[in-house]
């Protein structure tokens, strides 16, 4: 190994590691202000690439027909709601509708538009749109019912949504795996580092993302009101602040993370069906490094993550993935003997 | 009175003859889901194709999914045996699923189809006959072409997995018979999003060609990231790629690949003196025609010649026993190994009593991918 070897793989690191950040940090959102364990993260990852490369051959994705199905269960479910609680058709029928609504016209979008060959950076904002719009559905259907349930009972139904996904997915994409079109062919030498205009674009926009969830966070309401939640659900809810919308915006936030964290992937690899899963897995690690609580804890952590593998990839390619996921022992170790108990936190 | 247990003597003995008629069963094991669907998929699509009646036998087909997974394989076929009483196990197309399905059938005393190339310890494999071309076989053919071009030394980059070590072994082998020199051996997983490390290794040690071992579009990703490191030497790929979705997903960065494969693939490529011409080119037409032009791959093929081996061995062992019994089971052992030279849609078969792997070393052809397109080599 000598310099130019080392700072390839740095680069490399430093790039897979933006994209942990990026579901990390998504992982760490949820969970502190749902406490699910969101598994199926990746699975937006997938969803995201393959849908713009489905958009790419001028079809129609068939995330589309998933997303209608799903926004038709949470109406039916929003709706029965709502006539439990008031009795009053026109009642039912708003809230149905006000379920309803951004699917059917995310997917009458879609329709129209997948067959006109737009331009990539369209499609890719086409397909955001497709993916965010599962994820308050995927909150609604699999977990609101659920919100007050231990821990432990979110965890299960997330493997169970993770599966359903990975299953969708196939359906939709098939089992051979996409590759998308850069969206900057540049190559810039650097001595023996060679930089492309995608890895560029991935570091830029994990810094935005990051920066943008900073200011959400710290400047804006809802962002106030999503960490009041996290930090005390009883008393956020006494205060006014609905559990089940600050839920629905969560999901919406980390199934646009995952979407753009697709996209981001799409061309530095061929993305599989159930590619996502590994990646989300990574992800994870670097959110339980950072004890599920932490967003810099967090970046911290992908990074760590990433240069890792990058490093293993190099000196023990065989062993990569045992070295990646042993890592977390240690790291649970010295949390364990650092922190004791922290169940009640949440 | 009489009349009556006439009635009811015959149909009991229509009855016994139903079930003694009754239908040679044949279980089928393959990843539908899972890592390896892309090989299982093509392969169930052909099975779909099969006839219903095999040598004049009513054949009936069970089809499970294994989703890639030796343990949801082991079942299937453990389901086959106690519950189904198949005759035959077909299956798994995946390396890592298909090897502990062996363990299975030997216990149970039922062939095995393979339709991939698993190696086993020597004789564990007195119930296992495999479909696909044997790594070794193909490392033939590769090194036909590798000394043409001067080839003295090779870096592998392959799968972690059985498939990967197979290839691994049995090329290292038949490289050092022909003096060329595997230099650097690097692995990769097939989720991995990245083989940067183990490239820059690869490309360290400079070797003369370079061989990926990896499936279906899995194959594209290695392929460019060794393209994108500035690699100049040739790249080789295995059977296992030798589908168009290398072109699909991998583009320019593919062209110039050589790749080994059956000669199922390229039928119309075939010299009109290749003995499976004829049958490639009849699997080509009907895959074709159901699926679409330009759908056919090496395991489509694979399922092909599953049929094509049936439709010997099953006459063959109906003479000896009925179907659904022990006799019967064994007779079509005896049957695959004095079914002698057998030509199928990949190749020239010929089991024997010591070799289970079949393939005769000529099976192997090399193409190189030219303007997105296969061209024999």
């Amino acid at each position: 190994m000598d310099f130019s070897i080392a700072s390839i793989l740095l680069l490399d690191g430093v790039t897979n590691g933006a994209i942990y950040a990026l579901l990390g940090l998504a992982t760490v959102l949820v969970f502190t202000v749902t406490r699910v364990i969101f598994i199926p993260q990746g699975e937006f990852v997938a969803y995201g690439a393959l849908t713009l490369a489905i958009l790419q051959t001028g079809k129609i994705p068939g995330t589309v027909w998933l997303l209608l199905i799903l926004a038709a269960i949470a109406a039916a479910m929003d709706g029965v709601g709502a006539w439990r609680r008031h009795h009053n058709a026109l009642a039912t029928l708003k809230s149905a509708l006000k379920t309803l609504v951004i699917p059917v016209v995310v997917a009458g979008l879609t329709a129209w538009a997948a067959p006109l060959q737009m331009p990539l950076l369209l499609q890719a904002l086409l397909s955001v749109c497709i993916v965010t719009a599962f994820g308050p559905l995927v909150y609604r259907v699999a977990y609101q019912s659920l919100a007050d349930a231990s821990p432990l009972v979110l965890l299960i139904v997330s493997v169970g949504v993770h599966f359903a996904m990975t299953g969708l997915g196939l359906l939709f994409f098939g089992a051979e795996g996409f590759r998308n079109p850069s969206f900057w062919d540049l190559r810039m030498s650097l001595g023996a580092l060679t930089l492309s205009g995608q890895a560029i674009i991935i570091m830029l926009t994990s810094v935005a993302l990051i920066v943008l969830l900073w200011l959400f966070f710290e400047r804006s309401l809802y962002g106030k009101a999503l960490r009041a939640t996290a930090v005390n659900r009883l008393g956020a809810r006494l205060m006014g602040i609905s559990s089940q919308s600050a839920g629905q915006l969560t999901f919406a936030m980390a199934a646009l993370i995952g979407a753009l964290s697709g996209l981001l992937i799409g061309p530095t690899t061929t993305i599989f069906y159930d590619s996502g899963f590994l990646i989300g897995l990574k992800g994870f690690v670097a959110a339980v490094a950072a004890g599920l609580a932490s967003y810099p804890g967090a970046l911290l952590g992908a990074l760590f993550v990433g240069l890792v593998e990058a490093f293993a990839s190099f000196w023990a390619s065989a062993f990569k993935e045992v070295i990646v996921f042993t890592l977390i022992l240690p790291v649970l170790l010295w949390r364990s003997l650092q922190g004791g108990h922290s169940d009640e936190e949440h | 009175m009489k009349l009556k247990k006439t009635f009811i003597a015959t149909a009991f003995t229509l009855l016994a003859c139903g079930t003694a008629l009754a239908d040679i069963t044949i279980g089928v094991s393959l990843p539908l889901t899972g890592p390896a669907s892309g090989l299982g998929i093509p392969v169930n699509n052909q099975m779909k194709l099969w006839p219903s009646t095999i040598g004049g036998e009513k054949v009936r087909l069970i089809i499970l999914d294994d989703a890639t997974d030796p343990t949801n394989g082991t079942k299937n076929a453990k389901r086959f045996v106690t519950d189904d009483k198949v005759d035959i196990i077909i299956g798994s197309v995946a390396t890592p699923v298909a090897i502990p399905i062996a363990d299975v059938a030997a216990e149970s005393k039922t062939v095995q189809l393979s339709l991939s190339p698993i190696q086993l310890p020597p004789g564990k494999d007195g119930w296992t006959f495999r479909m696909p071309q044997s790594n070794a076989v193909m490392s033939h053919a590769m090194m036909g072409l590798m000394k043409k071009q001067g080839v003295k030394t090779v870096g592998f980059l392959g799968y972690t997995d059985a498939y990967g070590e197979g290839w691994l072994k049995d090329f290292t082998a038949e490289a050092e018979k022909n003096g060329i020199k595997v230099i650097a051996t690097e692995r990769f997983a097939r989720s991995d999003t990245s083989v940067t490390g183990q490239v820059l290794k690869l490309v360290a040690a400079n070797p003369d060609a370079m061989l990926i071992v990896a499936s279906g579009s899995g194959a594209a990703m290695p392929h460019m990231a060794v393209v994108e490191r500035g690699y100049k030497g040739k790249i080789y790929q295995t059977h296992a790629a030798a589908t168009r979705d290398l072109m699909r997903v991998g583009g320019k960065a593919v062209e110039g690949a050589y790749v080994v494969s059956g000669p199922a693939v390229i039928a119309e490529q075939l010299p009109d003196s290749h003995p499976s011409k004829k049958a490639a080119i009849d699997f080509v037409q009907k895959f074709e025609k159901a699926y679409g032009p330009g759908s056919r791959n090496q395991f489509a093929g694979h399922g092909y010649d599953a049929e094509l081996v049936l439709e010997k061995i099953v006459p063959m062992a109906l003479k000896k026993a009925k179907p659904g019994t022990p006799e019967f089971r064994a007779a079509l052992r005896d049957a695959m190994e004095t079914m002698g030279r057998s030509v199928v849609a990949h190749g020239v078969v010929n089991w024997t009593k010591d070799d289970h792997w079949g393939y005769t070393p000529e099976t192997g052809v090399m193409l190189k991918v030219v303007n997105g397109d296969w061209k024999v080599e």
